[in-house]
């Protein structure tokens, strides 16, 4: 570990003006930390700023940037019309990385691809222009959508998934002093040439908040496929929330985890479904348009029909159709 | 005194005769409330006056040479310095009692250890470690590739028979090919030594499991005297194999110490630990079976492909099970291992067994299904009456009685057939293996001391690396010497004590147990001879001498304490008869039938391994043998690059081993059993049984819920979703 200056922030305003790296619950920073994967040479600790809350406003709900994964887990509005991120967040990591866990932190966790961890090895996200020894190496838990020559990392987070299936927007403050609210699709960057830029956030900018909006129609759900009953990242991830009228898919929303560098979601995987009769030939479809330009690298080539299979299942399980 | 055994002749079982009641009852392991409060000091938390800090440099290429670039980090804060000498290429393999290769400055594979740098503090010397200048000289020509390596040991340890004849004339064959990724031994405790020195003296406190021999190796790779070695390890969080051997960072923290005239202490990060040490190699099996109508077998081949090092004397003992546990006239095994620029091979728990039982019990449940025979009788049908390759008796073998009894158990008349039996979107269904492993006795000695207020103090230089060492030590001094269990202190883990067997190859219990039966065995001939009775006609129960007609306290017979030391020696019983455990492991599980996901219901195993001598600590070693068998079967698999062969998933992240919901309900039932020709307690070895066999439980199971047969271990969902 790179020695470091240490600051705790006392208010908002405190973290914006200092020059340095936030760290919130750290479960993830300081494993980079100790790796030298990360070497910050300031560490901004923000636990203590009033971001703890999770406040009902108008038809949604605002939640901290600091709100610990177990409690957002567990709040009973959440629970009730959000059921998808619960789910999410609870097939995350263990309980007692949920306890540290920050929203906002988990929003910004990075990639596990086992090369970038290791800096005997060469890796663009860590070191820009060393190459990708993933590409041709053991990838088997790495992208097989939104990859590019540079990068086929994917973004870990569960709970993100579902905040992509709820249309959450992240509340952002700048030093300047303004808020923006970005989507999940504007927040997170393809990796394309610079793998290494992960998200939009620009030094110096705090992760305030993340808005739910109001609770979509229909039922929801979040499936997690992984190599062990409990504590695996996943190796598909489907989240979900769909809506049945009248014998119709009236709403859908679904986004995976998994399969690419971002929370991934896909409109058109929506617009097969909307408007339709729940059918398994439906549900085929829709994974035809996800998968079509889907890609594998060898150990990873699974993910590619376990996929299908998770989406189909999913949408069988909460359209009350069978398969 | 010593008292001597050496085991050529069955010795009377007097434990069953004693009737003091402290052996075989679920006692609590005495040291298990320190362990629980954190007052129990493992090797990584011993503090010295003064004491550095040490951590431990890799090679970042695969093969060459390398010199360290000291100026390249001299300036940096607290620096204090930077070694290369006496390095060790890996760990000490089990029992070696010599140094490991130590290749100067020479590189055989990424990953191995070639530096340590000390400093002030922990965190300066890995920022140090990190940032240290390696000039390297490459060489091309390095194999990572077990399945095109240039260099490979070929040997045929058994060709009895004609087997090609078998298979050809056989009612009923299996020729099936099964592979297993390379295991990390995954302790808790990641390796940890401090490094002491008085002169030419070296006191160290590391985690090990085997102190004699590593006070040899450790000697031998620094290049001195062992008689100024002295190794402490009353603790050790885990071994399974990875600590049977001197580890490179005692190396690294002694030569540290050495030329900072300071302690230093230094552990292996987690990553270390899956990089430096040893793992199992990776096996592919060959498994042919031949039988008659009747599911009798007429032919056994099992060939096992591997790799190690080169100069690694260690092979993976893949068929160990394979020789004994079924009949068969004609049989053969070949084994090939190819000499690779990987991580050394070497013991993880229970070696040959772990992975070998994966292959020959899946076979025999091939083999059960194509001959329509019960996977449990096809077993029992063929329990050989005699070794079938070297014509020896077996010692005490249960091995029906555990099949059955375990059958009846878990409820093994309600299995299916494959796919008969669905809930929801999962398959469910029941798988059986049986278990065996080798039994061993090892020279040990132990000293016991009574004192007379009815006190005794066992002193040994055994280990505790979880074990319950501790417990059955002290059970069996209470036993002997007739005293109840809190009277008895257990001091072990200091080479200063009397040499024992160490912890490894499950002989730590019955060798060392029996080295303290020896030396109570002594005192109560000599307490026999102060009340003036034959020893024979001895009773000592809670702290009273009777026999004789006479009837008198501890405290009246003695004058001072009486101190004896008991020697147990392997004699001519462990050439003549086939020694093993025995047991059956029954497993349910369920398959997803959209993501291919197994989750493990319930286990049940069913165990015989001579007189248990607790039946609490015996049946934890059952159930973590079953929680590493699921891992094996469900999760566990080393990644080599194969470009440059390190080890790609190097954290307990990514090398997956069970969690709490992978290994649910284990039930462990023990078989009424005495071996008479292992040693005099009439105990076997217990510890590496609950893995034998444990994964192909957990296999057939999955074959039986979804007919998926996984020959290629582990069983992860990709495995098995596209075949539904
Ligand atoms: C063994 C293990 C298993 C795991 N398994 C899973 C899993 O299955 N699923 C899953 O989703 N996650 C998993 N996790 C990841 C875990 O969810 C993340 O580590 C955690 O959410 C990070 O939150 P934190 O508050 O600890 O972040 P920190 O480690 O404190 O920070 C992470 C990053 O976020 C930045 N950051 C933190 N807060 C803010 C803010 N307010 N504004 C801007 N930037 C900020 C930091 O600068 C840092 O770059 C696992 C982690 C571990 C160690
Ligand atoms: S996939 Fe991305 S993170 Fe992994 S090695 Fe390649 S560049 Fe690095």
């Amino acid at each position: 570990m790179r020695p470091f200056d240490y600051v705790r922030a006392e208010t908002t305003s405190d973290a914006l003006r200092a020059d340095g790296r936030i760290i919130a619950g750290g479960t993830n920073l300081l494993d980079l930390m100790k790796l030298e994967v990360e070497t910050p040479e300031r560490l901004i600790d923000v636990t203590r700023l009033d971001l703890r809350e999770i406040e009902a406003q108008e038809n949604s709900l605002r939640i901290g940037a600091l709100v610990p994964n177990s409690d957002l887990a567990a709040d009973e509005r959440v629970r009730r019309d959000y059921p998808v991120l619960s789910r999410a967040l609870l097939a995350g990591a263990s309980g007692q990385l949920r306890n540290k866990a920050t929203t906002g932190g988990n929003l910004m966790q990075r990639t596990r691809c086992p090369y970038f961890y290791d800096t005997a090895q060469p890796c663009n996200k860590r070191e820009p222009g060393t190459g990708c020894q993933a590409r041709e190496g053991f990838n088997r838990i790495l992208a097989i959508l939104g990859t590019s020559d540079k990068c086929i990392a994917t973004h870990p987070s569960d709970m993100a998934v579902a905040m992509r299936v709820l249309d959450a927007r992240i509340e952002i403050e700048s030093p300047s002093g303004e808020t923006r609210l970005l989507t999940l699709d504007e927040f997170y960057l393809l990796p394309g040439d610079t793998p290494e830029r992960e998200t939009v956030l620009e030094p110096g900018e705090l992760i305030t908040a993340v808005h739910l909006p109001e609770p979509p129609k229909g039922r929801q759900a979040y499936r997690k496929v992984r190599d062990r009953a409990s504590y695996a990242f996943a190796l598909v991830s489907v989240g979900a929330a769909v809506n049945v009228e009248g014998g119709k898919i009236t709403d859908a929303a679904l986004a995976f985890g998994g399969l690419g560098p971002r929370p991934w979601r896909d409109a058109g995987v929506e617009e097969v479904l909307i408007g339709e009769t729940p059918s398994a030939a439906v549900f085929d479809k829709a994974a035809d348009v996800l998968l079509r330009d889907a890609r594998g690298f060898g150990a990873n080539d699974f993910k590619i029909p376990l996929t299908r299979r998770v989406l189909k299942a999913v949408l069988s399980e909460l359209t009350g159709v069978a398969q | 005194m010593t008292e001597q055994l050496k085991m050529d002749e069955v010795q009377p079982r007097l434990l069953d005769e004693t009737g003091q009641g402290a052996i075989t009852r679920p006692m609590d392991r005495p040291e298990g409330a320190l362990k629980v409060s954190g007052r129990a000091t493992y090797a990584a938390e011993y503090k010295a006056a003064n004491m550095a800090y040490g951590v431990m440099v890799r090679a970042a290429i695969t093969r060459g040479s390398y010199t360290v670039d000291e100026a390249s980090v001299k300036d940096m804060e607290g620096f204090l310095g930077v070694w290369t000498d006496h390095m060790i290429r890996n760990s000490a393999q089990g029992t070696m009692n010599t140094n490991p290769v130590q290749p100067g400055l020479n590189i055989q594979y990424f990953g191995q250890p070639i530096a340590v740098v000390a400093a002030e503090t922990f965190e300066q010397a890995r920022h140090i470690a990190h940032a240290l200048r390696i000039d390297y000289t490459s060489e091309e020509g390095f194999e990572v590739d077990p399945e095109t390596a240039s260099q490979v040991d070929e040997s045929v340890p058994v060709d009895q028979g004609d087997l090609d004849r078998a298979m050809a004339d056989a009612a009923f064959t299996v020729d099936a090919t099964y592979t297993t990724k390379p295991h990390n031994s995954a302790p808790m405790e990641p390796h940890a030594s401090l490094a002491e020195w008085d002169g030419e003296r070296l006191t160290l406190h590391g985690s090990y499991q085997m102190l004699k021999y590593n006070r040899n190796e450790l000697a031998d790779s620094l290049g001195m005297d062992a008689a100024n070695v002295r190794i402490l390890s009353p603790y050790v969080g885990g071994g399974f194999g990875s600590k049977l051997g001197i580890a490179p960072e005692a190396i690294g923290a002694a030569v540290a110490a050495k030329a900072l005239k300071r302690p230093v202490r230094c552990v292996l990060a987690r990553q270390q630990v899956f990089q430096m040490v040893v793992r199992r190699t990776e096996t592919r099996q060959r498994l042919r079976l031949a039988a008659d109508a009747d599911g009798r077998l007429t032919g056994v081949g099992h060939d096992n492909w591997q790799s190690n090092l080169p100069d690694e004397q260690f092979a993976e003992p893949v068929t160990a099970a394979t020789h004994f546990l079924y009949g068969g006239e004609n049989r053969r095994n070949a084994q090939s291992v190819a000499r690779l620029n990987r991580m050394a091979s070497g013991s993880v728990r229970a070696p040959g067994e772990a992975v070998g039982m994966l292959a020959l019990e899946n076979a025999m449940d091939e083999l059960a299904e194509a001959t329509g025979i019960d996977p449990i009788e096809l077993r029992i049908r063929n329990i050989p009456e005699i070794h079938p390759e070297s014509g020896k008796q077996y010692s005490s073998r249960s091995l029906a009685q555990c099949l059955k009894e375990g059958a009846e158990a878990f409820g093994w008349q309600d299995r299916q057939a494959p796919k008969a039996r669905r809930e929801g979107e999962w398959f469910v269904g029941m798988g059986v293996a049986s278990a065996a492993r080798t039994n061993i006795l090892m020279e040990s000695k132990a000293r016991v001391t009574l004192n007379p207020d009815g006190t005794a103090l066992v002193e040994t230089d055994m280990t505790d690396i979880g074990t319950g060492t501790y417990a059955i030590l002290c059970q069996i001094a209470a036993e002997m010497l007739g005293l109840d269990p809190s009277k008895v202190t257990v001091m072990l883990g200091d080479t200063d004590l009397p040499p024992a067997s160490g912890s490894g190859g499950s002989w730590g219990a019955a060798s060392s147990g029996s080295s303290v039966f020896l030396g109570a065995k002594a005192i109560r001939a000599r307490l026999a001879e102060r009340l003036g009775c034959a020893p024979e006609a001895l009773r000592l129960q809670d702290g009273v001498a009777t026999g004789g007609n006479n009837r008198r306290p501890l405290a009246e017979l003695m004058d001072g304490p009486l101190v004896e030391e008991g020697h147990i020696q392997p004699g001519s019983k462990s050439d003549e008869m086939a020694q093993a455990s025995y047991g059956a492991h029954f497993a349910e599980v369920a398959v997803n039938s959209v993501t291919g996901e197994v989750r493990v219901r319930r286990t049940l195993s069913c165990m015989a391994a001579g007189r248990i001598l607790n039946e609490k600590t015996a049946a934890s070693q059952v159930h973590g043998g079953m929680v590493w068998g699921i891992g094996s079967a469900l999760h566990e698999g080393v990644e080599h690059d194969h470009r440059t062969g390190h080890v790609v998933n190097d954290d307990l992240a990514e090398y997956h081993i069970p969690v709490h919901l992978d290994a649910p309900r284990h039930d462990v039932l023990f078989i009424e059993e005495r071996d008479d020709h292992a040693n005099p307690v009439q105990a076997k070895g217990i510890g590496e049984l609950g893995i034998s066999g444990a994964g192909a439980a957990v296999t057939n199971a999955i074959y039986n819920a979804c007919g998926v047969r996984v020959r290629d271990y582990p069983a992860t969902p990709d495995k098995i979703f596209p075949h539904l």
